[in-house]
């Protein structure tokens, strides 16, 4: 335990190392603004969204020390993108697909729609009113 | 050995002395003991909104409110319970005051932290509080849009008060694990923890990881609200139905956030009054992050018939029923910890048998309505309501009061009443069946949830329902002065008054400020009782 | 009682020693950064879902943001990571003078990168580029180019706000390093510090992309 902690406190990266991957930064940052001047249609946020994931992974990798700390800082950032990927995925499985199986089709709800018909600071503005409806 | 450190140990309830060294203090034990009184507190003021709303509900037709101020009623019952009282009621107050008492710990790892997330506690209630003021909420606890973005009431400042309420909840959960993580004592290994341990552990991860979900639902409500982003407010080209993705997102896995500290609760009282080791350690320990894990997959049957696509729904309705088996086996290893025990039937243990039965019948209707098919009839009905209170009051309030029970001598150093207190808890038990089961049968006839009126058919079971509110009512209040009494003339309680085998009976009772003379070695684990004869120091 | 560590002014009372007082903030820290991640997700979610349904009405709307200032904004923020990493390492070797420069660098960076937002952002409000009900711009076509704009005000907003909570940090972790309160063998209010405005770089990188490349 003593030693590995010794060795956890001490890891001091070169300075090479640090100004290589800001380096490896800057160049996919150009790479990808230049590469979304073309056009591959759907393809383009699939290699947008890739080259993003690899400098999240350089920053968090060397910057940020997972590479070299405790394996459960890396577990909790896995967990966090984990959770995170299953609130997106999930919630598509329904934005995606609705209106699928029967054939009524829900239409956009506009500001004509009922429920904005009356002006609500018409009937719940004042309490007294309202209650007198009911008696 | 440890009768005598009792009598010259001073206890952290009376060194160091005056109102301003309780407001900053850094001891976790009066942390949780400042957390227990903002909890009481609105546990008494939902309480009261639910008697005024069950009043209300006795006869159809106006009687005692408006029909406003009952939308309001309901609105703040629900908010005040979730937010301020069922949420932080056993990690923040139990939890606080066990957990490093459990892991022979001299505090939580972060100290000043802790209390911070006391004070915006205190905060979020007063914003609570000052939208009571100003126009109570009336949209429900669920702030559903569109009406949250249409109504005039306070809605921003309630948002507001959840919105805090959650950094205090992120606050304890993000200390919890730390100090799980690295403050234990020498010796106690993951699988020598006692399970409320692990079951604090498993509702930190769902704390830390849920809870953002719900700061920026309200956020963004509330961005909805004044700039009308158009992301939840249809009339802005917005999605309704998405609002509910977002707080469900939450508000599940908060479920779960409630329910599963009580479950750890129930696994220390099942085994320490039945004297027997507890059955399947590593299956009730493992049981608590599946229902971690599994409460992030179904927040979708809340929505079965909101309009969400029926594909979703299909895989949320089938998701659903997994809760079932890890909740199962927690069931069936406390039952068997029970079998061929010798079950001393003391205030907590009733306390944890209730929550045996009441629990059991919650989560079985929750399967009914788990169900794609059952749920379309039983959508937003008085089997709903039911339901929820079977599990939330059957379940997390009674092994609140079991765990309050349990450690009440260890809190404050004295023994309470034992006949009033088992006169409580059979009208508590008695008053809780006769309110909720009558509601089962409300929702099944058709009776929905949050009306005003009703027809005079459901006249009979609602007044049933609200008698059993009064009998309920009763067995809090004695209760409470029971309570109370005993923290001015009950008898002192030895260091260990149930014969329990973990660290925080080891050292007396009210504890030092520092908790233990020197730090405690693990010899044994938690629930050896078939290795160790424990003497009970009353 | 008196334990071998408890010479050391800043180990805390309750920790044994100086190695578990700072793991233990390292796990705080990341799991408060775990939270941190959660809570853009909503945003992020928001936008995949109107995304997803309007592809044409958000590619139209990202011409409307200026590819250079973004891409300006994103070089500036990834050196000002490299700082704060080096500033880190300088503590290590107990170099305070150049400590002090590499956060007063990150903090300039920091500055540069709200210069630049501003512009942006006064530019749309010039042009009535605005969230939800106060958008009054008609160049875009598509159906609510309104809700883009909101989820770009909504990101780009909490994430400046983080920019903002980071720069809070980093001053006070500077501050104290001009006390000389840290050395190469207490230093984790930097390191923390550091992982802080890594993360805040880390949103920065997506968000580029998805908003000012392929909208």
């Amino acid at each position: 335990m003593t030693a590995e902690s010794a060795e956890h406190t001490k890891h001091i990266l070169p300075l090479r190392l640090y100004l290589a991957v800001g380096g490896a930064l800057i160049v996919l940052t150009a790479v990808t603004v230049a590469v979304s001047f073309l056009h591959f249609g759907g393809w383009n946020v699939v290699v947008a969204l890739s080259i993003a994931a690899i400098k999240a992974t350089l920053v968090a990798m060397f910057f940020m020390h997972l590479k070299y700390d405790n394996k459960l800082y890396l577990f909790i950032f896995i967990v966090a993108v984990l959770f995170l990927a299953v609130f997106i995925v999930f919630t598509m499985f329904d934005t995606m697909t609705r209106d699928q199986i029967y054939d009524v089709k829900a239409g956009p709800i506009t500001p004509d729609a009922t429920i904005y018909q009356s002006n609500p600071a018409d009937t719940s503005g004042t309490v007294a009113d309202s209650t007198s409806v009911h008696r | 050995m440890n009768n005598n450190e009792t009598a010259n140990s001073i206890s952290f309830l009376s060194e160091p002395k005056g109102l301003k060294s309780w407001l900053f203090t850094l001891d976790h034990k009066r942390i949780g003991i400042l957390y227990l009184g903002g909890i009481m507190f609105s546990f008494i003021l939902g309480g009261v909104f639910a008697m005024l709303i069950r009043l209300e509900l006795l006869r159809p037709g106006p009687d005692l409110v408006s029909a406003d101020t009952y939308n309001q009623l309901f609105t703040l019952h629900g908010a005040v319970m979730i937010f301020l009282f069922i949420i932080p009621g056993v990690p923040a107050a139990l939890g606080n005051f066990v957990l490093p008492l459990m892991l022979g710990a001299k505090d939580v790892a972060f100290p000043r932290l802790n209390l911070a997330s006391w004070y915006i506690y205190v905060v979020g209630a007063a914003f609570a509080l000052y939208s009571l003021h100003s126009g109570a909420v009336d949209t429900g606890w669920t702030f559903y849009t569109p009406y949250s973005v249409q109504t005039q009431t306070s809605v921003v400042s309630m948002t507001l008060a959840a919105f805090i309420l959650g950094f205090s909840s992120i606050f304890t959960g993000l200390n919890f694990i730390v100090t799980i993580h690295k403050l234990r004592a020498p010796g106690q290994t993951w699988f020598k923890l006692p399970l409320f341990v692990w079951a604090l552990y498993a509702t930190a991860i769902i704390q830390v990881l849920a809870t953002p979900v719900l700061g920026i639902t309200l956020l963004l409500l509330i961005l909805e609200r004044l700039f009308g982003i158009g992301i939840f407010d249809p009339a802005m080209g917005g999605d309704p139905v998405l609002y509910q993705h977002f707080f469900w997102f939450y508000s599940h896995p908060a479920v779960y956030i409630m329910i599963l500290p009580g479950m750890g609760i129930i696994s220390e009282l099942i085994s320490v009054f039945s004297h027997k080791k507890i059955f399947g350690y590593k299956a009730i320990a493992f049981s608590s992050f599946g229902i971690a894990l599994v409460s992030f997959l179904v927040w979708g049957h809340h929505m079965f018939v909101s309009g969400q696509s029926e594909i979703a729904a299909m895989i949320f309705s089938f998701l659903t029923f997994l809760v079932g088996i890890p909740s199962g086996i927690k069931v069936f290893n406390w039952l068997s910890t029970m079998y061929k025990g010798s079950i001393s039937l003391e205030t907590p243990m009733l306390y944890a048998l209730s929550f045996l039965v009441l629990f059991t019948i919650g989560g079985l209707t929750g399967i009914f309505l788990g169900a794609l098919s059952v749920d379309v009839h039983l959508h937003d009905t008085y089997f709903v309501v039911a339901h929820f209170h079977y599990v939330m009051m059957g379940g997390t309030v009674m092994a609140f009061l079991g765990g309050l029970h349990y450690w009440w001598p260890k809190m404050f150093g004295k023994l309470y009443s034992s006949l009033w207190s088992k006169i409580s808890v059979a009208l508590i038990f008695i008053g809780f069946n006769v309110t909720f089961f009558s509601q089962f049968i409300l929702g099944t006839k058709g009776m929905p949830r949050r009306y005003y009126n009703y027809l005079d058919q459901f006249q009979p079971l609602h007044a049933f329902s609200t008698v059993g509110s009064w009998i309920l009512g009763l067995g809090f209040l004695i209760m409470f002065v029971y309570l109370i009494h005993s923290l001015f003339r009950g008898r002192r309680s030895g260091p260990n008054p149930w014969g329990a085998l973990t660290f925080e009976w080891t050292t007396p009772s009210p504890p030092p400020t520092y908790n233990f003379k020197e730090t405690p070695r693990l010899t044994h684990g938690p629930y050896d009782f078939d290795k160790i004869a424990v003497e009970e120091t009353k | 009682m008196t334990d071998a560590h408890s010479h050391q002014p800043y180990v805390a009372h309750h920790f044994t020693d100086a190695f578990q007082q700072r793991e233990a903030a390292k796990l705080g820290v990341w799991i408060f950064l775990l939270t941190e991640i959660l809570l853009f997700g909503g945003l992020f979610v928001a936008y995949s879902v109107f995304r997803a349904w309007n592809p044409d009405m958000f590619h139209n709307a990202h011409k409307f943001l200026d590819v250079r200032m973004g891409t300006l904004n994103t070089v500036v923020l990834i050196t000002s990571s490299v700082t704060v990493a080096l500033a880190i390492r300088a503590i290590q070797l107990g170099r305070k003078k150049q400590t002090i420069g590499l956060l007063v660098a990150t903090l300039v960076l920091a500055g540069v990168f709200l210069v630049v937002k501003y512009f942006e952002y006064s530019h749309k409000f010039h042009l009535g580029q605005l969230p939800g009900k106060y958008y009054t711009f008609t160049g875009v076509e598509g159906s609510n180019p309104h809700v883009f704009f909101s989820i770009y005000f909504a990101m780009t907003g909490l994430h400046g706000i983080h920019v903002l909570a980071g720069m809070a940090v980093i001053s006070w972790a500077l501050i104290n390093t001009m006390k000389g309160k840290y050395s190469s063998e207490y230093f984790t209010p930097i390191e923390m510090a550091g992982l802080y405005w890594h993360l805040v770089d880390m949103i920065w990188i997506f968000l580029f992309p998805l908003f000012y490349l392929v909208g």
